[in-house]
């Protein structure tokens, strides 16, 4: 081997003639046969023996999104806010002494591989609840696994109403996007005065084409008219040609529902291209990196959030600054989102216990045959402590989850000025 | 008619993009006879080097123009050694090798600069510091153009007639047109095919890294992900041209560019990704040779 | 009358697997297997395409959407209409159901082949490295269209699509397409793909229809890649279109390079391989692609004919093997006096090519 990577080197300074070799021998097949095979008996077993290490006195939770990929920020982010609030409970001692684990599987961004993800949580790992994901397409990907195996999910910041119908195993922390659309539309023709709105959607992602929908129909039996709709690809980095198309129809407002990656860009060129009417947008526009991207392009643009990191609540700022300082850069509302889905699980698991301890001790450690049909009831019984949760104290605020397994929570709305957000009000459904 | 006039500046400006990009894929292809996947990802780490290197002089915050063309060299630079370095690593041993080989070679190196973009410079999304700051003009009421995109069209008009220059007046450029007529004759006119070649990349690879700056400018969000597209657009410009033809390269961009812009104007935005492949397969069925290429009878 | 028998004895072995397996092994590597299976499919069929008859196509997702969408498509909203019939004629829900499905593959898989028809055309002008460009093209253009379609969700994502996928179908379909990818290639019609990849011209003035071979090779691969689709979708019971971007189909076809271009045995080891190769590589997961990547170059610079080059894994080699045992090994660079083992100076010696230069 190490010879072949002299050749190698050698050859590229010119010093060695390459010999392809065109055919072989009946005997490199076999030894190629051979190496295939133990190459594939090798990996199986070290699957399963990396995943029998397990530690028995744990409380296991899953947790899928996408760690790489066009969107890994979200991913992060969303893993970020877990793994903070998991760490507070287990410094603060756990649950009645048994301490959580989160296992973080990485779905690349796509919805077969969200698919895998959650099945070998749900059936290698044996998790007692999924959290996860950002992204609608794929947390629709994995929902039904969870269904079907009567394990739990909780989607910290998944908008597709579609999501909560796979079933009664599925919840969210989040509000939807008929909500979030329906508000926007109202703020717009209400408080901003505006009559003639232009949508500028992003037609790969379901999150954007939903919200448009919906701020669409709630605009126009408002009065309102939709005077232009355009549409980019996620990952587009050029709207000239949209916005100069839009600019031509001179809307009093620019609805962009899309993600803050391509948000800040789109502000950017408006301006450029001259457009005065303000832009206003959904929970994709929250980063960090919004204003960076947008720069003074934002000012006087408004965007509707689940929470607003200058809220003088001090649960709210507790929450920031320890992010802050176990993560560094202030967390947006998909840590945040994630941050209350974790700690959402852990106080329905509290009441779990104290409601019925012989139930909350199956869900410890590893599932044996005898506790297998406990275990399932008990994650039935976990299920239905979280379909009747109220007056939870999230960091995104009070958290209710209705029948459809929604939460039913306040929209806040954020102004942009001179590169910083201010509050300008709170919508309650 | 403003609006026409407005789309049309802002396709040419991605036109002259597109074309930068389009003419490495052309002289590569004129050359070794091979479609240089990683050529759209050369352009990535473009962008990426000059990001760091204005960061560098002093950005964000003013800098001189001075140090903006600093910036514009350091990372023509950086990317003609990248792709002086992949030629040498991962296209050189498959010189002799089926051409199929090689292609998925590209492709694999292509994926690897992609990935180990996001792992070194992160997944996330970087903001290109602005060291030309924006200012819009009227030249024609209505018709606005940023001071970025005249930088744009400037400075890819330079490096075209640059290039012209280099290919049409200067012994290696003579080398370069031998070696892409004919690689065996040449050698044994005694040019050296290897240095051509390496020269040839590397002076794609420049423009490519010149082309990412200068979407930098104007477009100022970069990620690791952000040279697929191009580089299959730019190729598609290139084939447009007619593929190993320098001035079709050029053409076959600003057309790509403006194609695309008038199209998502006008049209339907959702189609934006795909009028690049349409109008691929319309030229290869109508005209495969490109608009300028002479077509080769392939000898039995 | 054998190969009826051979069919039959293998369905029966695969129904018995279906049910033996998960017992065995727990239901998450069982899952795995399901995705090797699919995987097996569109490796082979991208063989056909790619290595027997050298057409270069990346576009093979593409394909692959159309089976899977079709498919979705006709027990989703088809699918109610027959059960209730069905019912009302009191046949067996879950026969008329999975007969149902079958049915649906196949259209899907024709409605693929329509589309492999439509892509092959073009092929008929163009050489392997437009063909390449022009394949990755339709994939796109075919992605985006779906993803324009709100019938079958469009962005949104084709949800609730019911669940028949299960190991047998999955292994039926792959022996089913293992079989007639291999039938097809060792038939005169075999060695007619096989004369269009090695030479084109001379094929075609020896007669040989290089057109009907070209855009046959592209139909039947097509075929199966949405059988593959409509297995896929069944399986995950959701569709989107992110699963099918040149990613995917850059994903079979290292499959098929690594298998070897031109060996049906090749493509399924690889597939499985690189099935099982992401799941055991999860721990680096931030490298992955990384290893994929370097994974591919270094292969093609090494060893590009692939595992198996164009050879096969047959009854024979097992049989013969006792008779080989002893077979010396073909000699590389010879040693020279010092023992070292390369040549020093370039090109002293002038070797005559193994295999004629296609320049």
């Amino acid at each position: 081997m190490s010879w072949f990577l002299v050749e190698r080197v050698l050859f590229l300074f010119g010093r060695v003639e390459q010999e392809v070799k065109m055919s072989f021998t009946r005997r490199e097949v076999l030894k190629g046969i051979a190496f295939c095979v133990s190459l594939f008996a090798v990996v199986l077993t070290a699957c399963s023996y990396l995943s029998c290490a397990k530690k028995s006195e744990e409380i296991r939770i899953g947790e899928f999104g996408s760690l790489t990929g066009t969107t890994a920020t979200f991913g992060i982010s969303t893993k970020n806010g877990i793994d903070l609030a998991i760490e507070e409970i287990n410094t603060a001692g756990g649950l009645e002494g048994k301490l959580f684990k989160v296992i973080v599987e990485d779905d690349q961004g796509r919805p077969e591989e969200a698919a895998t993800a959650v099945r070998k949580l749900i059936e290698q790992d044996r998790v007692i609840a999924v959290l996860g994901e950002v992204a609608s397409s794929r947390t629709l990907a994995g929902a039904p696994f969870c269904q079907n195996a009567g394990v739990p999910m909780i989607t910290p910041s998944s908008t597709n109403p579609k999501v909560t119908e796979v079933g009664d195993f599925v919840f969210r922390v989040c509000f939807i996007d008929p909500f979030q659309g329906k508000v926007a539309a109202l703020f717009a023709y209400d408080s901003l005065g505006a009559r003639k709105a232009a949508i500028l959607r992003d037609i790969k992602n379901d999150y954007s084409v939903g919200l448009a929908e919906f701020f669409a129909t709630t605009l126009v039996s408002r009065g309102g008219k939709i005077v232009g709709d355009e549409s980019y690809s996620e990952g587009d980095i050029d709207f000239r040609a949209q916005l100069t198309s839009i600019k031509a129809k001179s809307p009093d407002v620019i609805f962009v529902p899309g993600y803050y990656t391509e948000v800040g860009l789109v502000a950017r060129q408006a301006r450029e291209l001259g457009i005065k009417a303000p832009l206003l947008g959904g929970d994709g526009w929250v980063s960090d990196r919004l204003i960076e991207i947008g720069g003074a392009a934002l000012n006087g643009c408004y965007f509707t959030n689940h929470y607003w990191e200058g809220d003088p609540d001090p649960a709210v700022q507790s929450f920031v600054s320890a992010y802050k300082k176990r993560f560094g850069g202030n967390p947006d509302a998909l840590a945040a989102l994630a941050y209350d889905a974790a700690k959402l699980l852990v106080v329905s698991l509290k009441t779990l216990s104290s409601e019925d301890p012989g139930a909350f001790k199956t869900l410890v450690g590893n599932p044996t045959a005898r506790t297998e049909k406990l275990r399932e009831e008990a994650l039935a019984k976990l299920r239905d402590i979280l379909a009747v949760t109220r007056d939870f104290p999230g960091v995104t605020g009070s958290i209710n989850i209705d029948e459809k397994r929604n939460a039913v929570k306040p929209a806040i709305f954020l102004k942009i000025e001179n590169g910083e957000y201010k509050y300008i009000g709170k919508v309650l459904p | 008619m403003q609006e026409f006039l407005q789309q049309l500046v802002n396709g040419i400006t991605w036109g002259s993009i597109y074309a930068l990009i389009a003419l490495g894929y052309t002289m590569v292809y004129g050359i070794l006879r091979l479609i240089n996947f990683a050529h759209g990802d050369v352009y990535m780490v473009g962008a990426f080097v000059a990001y760091f290197a204005a960061r560098l002089v002093g950005a964000p915050g003013p800098v001189s123009p001075i140090a903006a063309v600093l910036v514009l060299l350091i990372a023509m630079g950086s990317c003609a050694l990248l792709g002086v370095g992949i030629e040498r690593g991962a296209y050189k041993p498959l010189r002799k090798s089926p051409r199929l080989t090689a292609l998925i070679t590209a492709i694999g190196v292509s994926l690897l600069l992609e990935n180990l973009g996001i792992i070194v410079f992160g997944p996330d999304p970087k903001f290109f510091p602005q060291i030309v700051t924006p200012r819009q003009m009227e030249l024609i009421p209505g018709v606005l153009v940023g001071r970025h995109q005249i930088v744009i069209l400037a400075v890819s008009i330079l490096l075209m007639l640059l290039l012209q220059l280099v290919v049409l007046r200067t012994k290696i450029g003579k080398a370069m047109r031998a070696v892409s007529f004919n690689r065996q004759a040449a050698s044994l006119m005694g040019i050296s095919t290897d240095n051509v070649i390496t020269f040839t990349f590397a002076v794609g690879s420049a423009l490519a890294a010149a082309a990412g700056v200068l979407v930098g400018l104007s477009n100022p969000k970069i990620d690791p992900l952000m040279g697929i597209m191009p580089g299959i657009k730019a190729f598609v410009a290139a084939v447009l041209g007619g593929i190993g033809n320098i001035p079709g390269a050029m053409i076959g961009g600003l057309i790509m560019g403006v194609a695309e812009v008038m199209v998502v104007g006008y049209v339907s935005s959702t189609f934006r990704d795909a009028i690049a492949f349409a109008l691929l397969i319309v030229i290869l069925l109508v005209k495969p040779t490109g608009l300028l290429g002479t077509g080769m009878a392939e000898k039995v | 009358m054998k190969n009826l028998v051979l069919v039959l004895a293998v369905t029966v072995v695969l129904v018995f697997l279906n049910f033996l397996i998960p017992t065995l092994i727990n239901p998450y590597i069982f899952q795995i297997l399901i995705l090797c299976g699919i995987n097996v499919i569109l490796a082979v069929s991208l063989n056909l395409i790619n290595g027997f008859t050298g057409q270069f196509s990346i576009g093979h997702a593409g394909f692959m959407a159309i089976g899977g969408y079709t498919c979705a498509a006709i027990t989703f909203y088809l699918g109610p209409h027959v059960a209730n019939k069905a019912a009302s004629m009191g046949l067996s829900a879950t026969i008329v159901g999975t007969s149902f499905f079958v049915l649906s593959l196949v259209a899907g898989g024709l409605a693929s082949a329509i589309a492999g028809f439509l892509v092959g055309l073009p092929s008929l002008r163009l050489r392997g490295d437009y063909l390449a460009i022009v394949t990755l093209g339709f994939g796109e253009i075919i992605r985006v269209v779906i993803l324009n379609v709100n019938a079958v969700g469009g962005a949104r994502g084709f949800a609730d699509i019911p669940r028949y996928t299960n190991f047998f179908w999955v292994s039926f379909f792959a022996f089913v397409t293992i079989v007639v990818v291999r039938n097809l290639t060792s038939s005169t019609h075999g060695r007619a793909f096989l004369s269009v990849r090695e030479d084109e011209i001379a094929a075609e003035a020896l007669g040989i229809n290089t057109t009907r071979y070209k855009v046959l090779a592209f139909v039947i691969g097509a075929f199966f890649a949405g059988v593959a689709g409509g297995l896929f979708g069944h399986y995950l019971m959701y569709l989107h279109t992110n699963s099918f971007t040149f990613m995917k189909s850059f994903e079979v076809v290292i499959m098929v390079v690594l298998g070897g271009m031109g060996s049906i045995t090749g493509s399924v080891i690889a597939a499985g391989l690189l099935t099982v190769l992401p799941e055991a590589l999860r721990p680096v997961k931030e490298f992955r692609m990384v290893i994929y990547a370097s994974l591919l170059i270094f292969l093609m610079i090494a060893r590009p004919q692939g595992l198996f080059g164009m050879r096969e894994l047959s009854l024979q080699t097992f049989r013969s093997l006792p008779f080989r045992m002893g077979k010396k090994e073909q000699k590389g660079p010879e040693k020279t006096r010092d023992g070292t083992r390369f040549q020093k100076r370039r090109g002293t010696k002038v070797r005559a090519p193994k295999r004629l230069d296609h320049s």
